[in-house]
């Protein structure tokens, strides 16, 4: 900028810096008024305008010597009544909109001082348009005119002023450069009062504007093509294409200026227009116009030609035309420097371009949109809504007026509904930041004030569980033409598949499919997806532990949906709502599934979860959806009545785990709490004698039922980081799932009731309350404690002792894994658990530093526990290390 | 440079009339120009500014310098600060609900 101002007097700079700091105390007096005192300046200003119409249209023609004194006057007319009925009852102060259902709202902020750059073209249109647009955003100008257009503009903004001034605007609100230099233009457009930089000019000082570094509004050079398609109405087309590019003799940039013609219709175009006063040039004719109107040198237009009457455009050049002639028409061959007509012509000398077919018609469209006027405004006359849809896609500009004069069309609200303007914003096409008709949002800053939203939740169950001894009768209710059983073969052996075909209705077809018992695998969801095929079944019945009702939710999934491409709907997430992969609902058959579970731990009668192990890949699929919870469950204590004891103890640890995570999570509800709360309960009364007494049908039946809760409210909450951890090393140690939870659960306790070094954004809970919630489950446990720190430890001590009391190692250097290899392991473990959708729904966010003290206490086991202080404790610590600042 | 005095005076007392704001401002300087105590404006009743007003509140700032004295505002309402922000007049001046 130094050197664009260097040559600008001490005197000439404080002549800006007075009118930049004037528009700046105007501005900043602006921001109290109220959308009542501006719309009560507004109207008069507009009033004022309409009265000084033809006063201003006069003044510019005598100036400027451009134009039509009748459509200079109809244009500022426009900018003053049309904009005034588009912006009357827009709110553009305070709150200017408001989405109730989505809890925004938007308020406005004025820019402040808006630096304006004025066109020769349309002065006082722009004038009249942008003060209007100023004043109901309450925001203050500097107009810079064309130095060919300096009284006209001078005046409109006096006519403004004074209305404005009168009618309670702040003085100062507008103010003109009263003659100016480029230098000048450079000093306002760096300044840093200036908060917008609106440049309505040639390319030079739009590009001056955009390169200021300041925001800016800007438009450039047009070259508007026109495709008139066969399909058209030829007379509206005409007399539209003639209204449009004599209309204030050219003037306008979004004016026609080649007009691609269907060959079919070409000559007849060409004698409508002639018989409407247009002169049809001959090749000579064309040539001679192309030398004289355009400057071989830049390949622009001729200043001497902008806005100038055909007929005398036709003498300049000397061509002998009738006296009436309106536009004189120019035939060319193609688009390029080597058809100098192909280019913006702010005059009434129209290209016009023969085309064999559409394809080619858009081509030419594409060439003459792109010569200059890339972003700014394209016309297609059309019936043809393939036409004007293929139109609308490959030219690149800010507006495509159908059927309708491209310059009148273009500004707006008057043969369409558009914005009315007199400032088109071209994109970035045109080096602009908008492909806006600018307006008065173009004049805001404006602000979002978004509340907080609760997140919608759910609660999602099968349709029907049925629980306690003898549940397994219900399978009657339930008619089926072929069933399938799918089982383990422990489960045969038993005699538990007897008892359950014993209910099935004795019409029913049955087959037992029987599978390993372990994770199930692509291999075996295939062959029993070709069972289900086989036999038609419409019933599926899953008769065993997690694997088995797994691999049965998969073949479901296959057998009702075979596209379903399992690796793909294993895709991560981060909120089931917003999943990218979405579960299939189109269906080719239909099967009931009813999961009758052997295990009280993973709860997978009910749950939406399945994992799949992809042995050829050697990696784990986790399957999650509603789509894949069972539609009937069955909880039936006399199918876990054999259950050993260590498999009775890890099960039961899976169960609290589930619950206790489903309680704390930041998607935990009052409706996943309840049945949470009430698993741990039950849990802590019953394992231990389940574990003790495996023959107790009370508490085999009441930790069946405790596990199917754990598993409703987790299926709802979903889990935390225990599960990250014990999955990780599970997977890695070969250690059963419950066992895995088991050596994490005591340190996720204490390390989830401390403050939490990165929080994790939960929109559904007011603060941090995980601690809170490990109190009350303390006291619903009656463990006692008088503050929230002693409830976290005595629930820490209370899951320590009910550990013991199940035998399970306490540490992971119990289970014979040495240091060495636990430390060599730990890189991937942490990755791993990292990567666990598991923690996304932690009530603190795991830091990977974190998962590594984790791994390390559980592996040392019991006693760390203790070590980690509780939110409170924590809080009470902090503050004393602030206070010693250490 | 602003070289702002902190040895403790009574200030004077001037409640700015919100319907003559111009007016009040430039009679409290006329009272600054008698007698250089700092003094204390109540802007309770002003609920906006307008641009005479801001330049009577740069004139009192001036003054204030010139004669180091120390001006407090109170009770500005927050639309009168923002203007006064703005203006980067805020900073000449003390503040107090």
């Amino acid at each position: 900028m130094a050197e664009n101002v260097a040559s600008l007097s001490q005197e000439r700079i404080a002549y800006l810096e007075g009118l930049v700091s004037q528009a700046r105390t105007a501005a900043a007096v602006f921001t109290q008024y109220t959308q009542e005192d501006v719309d009560r300046i507004v109207k008069p200003m507009v009033l004022a305008g309409l009265e000084q119409a033809q006063y201003l249209a006069r003044l510019a023609i005598e100036e400027t010597r451009l134009g039509v004194l009748e459509d200079k006057a109809l244009k500022n007319m426009v900018a003053t009544e049309f904009v005034y009925d588009y912006v009357k009852d827009k709110r553009t102060v305070g709150t200017i909109r408001e989405f109730p259902e989505r809890r925004l709202v938007e308020v406005a902020e004025p820019i402040g001082v808006i630096f304006s750059l004025l066109p020769i073209t349309n002065p006082t249109s722009t004038v009249l348009f942008k003060c209007i647009m100023a004043i109901k955003t309450r925001n203050a100008v500097i107009f810079s005119p064309h130095p060919s257009a300096g009284h006209c503009c001078y005046e409109a903004v006096r006519i403004m002023y004074e209305a404005a001034l009168k009618h309670g605007a702040p003085q100062g609100v507008f103010t003109c450069l009263e003659s100016h230099s480029l230098e000048d233009n450079a000093y306002m457009m760096h300044h840093k009062d200036v908060g917008l930089i609106d440049a309505t000019g040639g390319p030079g000082m739009v590009k001056a504007a955009y390169s200021s570094g300041k925001p800016a509004l800007g438009v450039g050079p047009g070259n508007t093509p026109v495709y008139l398609e066969k399909t058209a109405d030829l007379n509206m087309a005409v007399v539209d294409i003639i209204t449009s590019k004599t209309f204030d003799n050219g003037t306008i940039c979004a004016s026609e200026q080649t007009v691609v013609i269907d060959d079919e219709i070409y000559d007849l175009v060409l004698k409508k227009f002639a018989d409407l006063g247009a002169h049809i040039c001959n090749q000579k004719e064309t040539e001679l116009l192309g030398r004289t109107v355009i400057d071989p040198s830049t390949g622009f237009m001729q200043p001497l030609a902008v806005g100038q009457k055909a007929t005398d455009i036709s003498r300049m050049v000397g061509l002998e035309v009738a006296p009436k002639t309106k536009l004189l028409i120019a035939p060319i061959q193609g688009v390029g420097r080597e058809h100098p007509l192909s280019v913006e012509k702010l005059f009434p000398v129209l290209a016009v371009y023969r085309a064999k077919s559409v394809e080619e018609a858009l081509r030419v469209c594409v060439d003459v949109n792109r010569a200059g006027g890339l972003g700014h405004t394209a016309v297609v006359f059309s019936r043809n809504e393939v036409v004007i849809q293929r139109f609308s896609e490959v030219i690149n500009a800010g507006r495509i007026i159908v059927n309708a004069p491209g310059s009148i069309g273009a500004l707006g609200g008057i043969y369409n509904d558009m914005v009315p303007t007199f400032s088109f914003g071209c994109g970035t096409g045109g080096g602009n930041s908008t492909t806006d008709n600018v307006n008065v949002y173009n004049y805001l800053n404006i602000k979002r004030v978004a509340r907080r939203t609760p997140a919608h939740m759910w609660f999602r169950i099968p349709d029907q569980i049925y629980f306690n001894l003898n549940a397994v009768e219900n399978l009657g209710h339930f008619p089926s033409r072929s069933t399938i059983i799918i089982t383990n073969p422990a489960m045969e052996q038993i005699g538990h598949v007897d008892v359950v075909r014993r209910y099935i209705p004795a019409e029913t077809l049955v087959h037992v499919s029987v599978i390993p018992d372990a994770e199930p695998d692509v291999k075996i969801v295939a062959q029993g997806v070709e069972a289900l095929n086989f036999y038609k079944a419409d019933q599926i019945i899953a008769l065993g532990g997690g694997s088995v009702i797994d691999a049965a939710k998969i073949m479901k999934l296959k057998y009702e949906s075979p596209e379903a491409d399992l690796e793909e709907l294993a895709a991560p997430f981060l909120d089931l709502r917003k999943r990218v992969v979405q579960y299939p609902t189109e269906k080719v058959s239909r099967a009931r599934l009813i999961a009758i579970s052997t295990t009280s731990g993973t709860g997978s009668e009910v749950t939406p979860f399945a994992v799949l192990t992809d042995k050829a890949r050697g990696r784990k699929v986790t399957l999650a959806d509603y789509s894949l919870s069972p539609d009937v469950a069955i909880v039936d204590p006399q199918f876990v009545m054999s259950m050993p004891k260590g498999l009775t103890a890890d099960t039961g640890i899976d169960c609290l785990t589930h619950a206790l995570e489903a309680g704390v999570s930041i998607y935990a509800s009052a409706y996943t709490d309840s049945n949470a709360m009430q698993a741990i309960r039950m849990v802590f009364k019953y394992l231990p004698i389940a574990y003790e007494q495996p023959q107790n049908e009370e508490a085999r039946s009441m930790m069946h039922n405790a596990a199917c809760i754990a598993a409703i409210a987790f299926s709802n909450a979903s889990v935390g980081v225990n599960h990250a951890l014990a999955h990780a090393f599970g997977a890695r140690f070969g250690v059963s799932h419950g066992r895995a939870n088991a050596l994490m659960l005591p340190h996720v306790i204490a390390y989830n009731a401390s403050v939490p070094t990165k929080f994790m954004p939960s929109p559904n809970q007011r603060g941090y309350i995980a601690h809170k919630k490990y109190a009350m489950m303390a006291d619903l446990l009656g463990l006692g404690g008088n503050t929230i720190d002693e409830k976290v430890k005595n629930l820490v001590t209370a899951t320590e002792q009910l550990l013991d009391q199940l035998a399970v190692p306490r540490s992971i250097a119990e289970m014979g894994i040495s240091k060495e290899d636990f430390e060599k392991a730990m890189p991937d473990l942490v990755k791993i658990a990292f990567d666990d959708p598991s923690g996304r729904s932690n009530p603190r966010m795991p830091l990977l530093s974190e998962l590594v003290e984790l791994f390390w206490s559980a592996y040392a086991g019991r006693g760390l526990a203790q070590a980690a202080g509780t939110a409170e404790k924590q809080t009470e610590k902090q503050k004393v290390d602030e206070w010693l600042c250490v | 440079m602003v070289v702002r005095m902190t040895m403790t005076t009574i200030p004077v007392w001037h409640e700015i009339d919100g319907e003559r704001v111009t007016d009040s401002l430039q009679e409290t300087c006329e009272k600054l120009n008698g007698d250089a105590g700092n003094v204390s404006l109540d802007f309770s009743s002003v609920r906006r500014i307008d641009p005479n007003a801001l330049k009577a509140m740069a004139e009192l700032a001036s003054l204030a310098d010139e004669k180091a004295i120390r001006v407090t505002l109170r009770a500005v309402n927050a639309e009168v600060y923002r203007v006064l922000k703005l203006m980067r007049l805020a900073p000449r001046f003390f503040f107090v609900a």
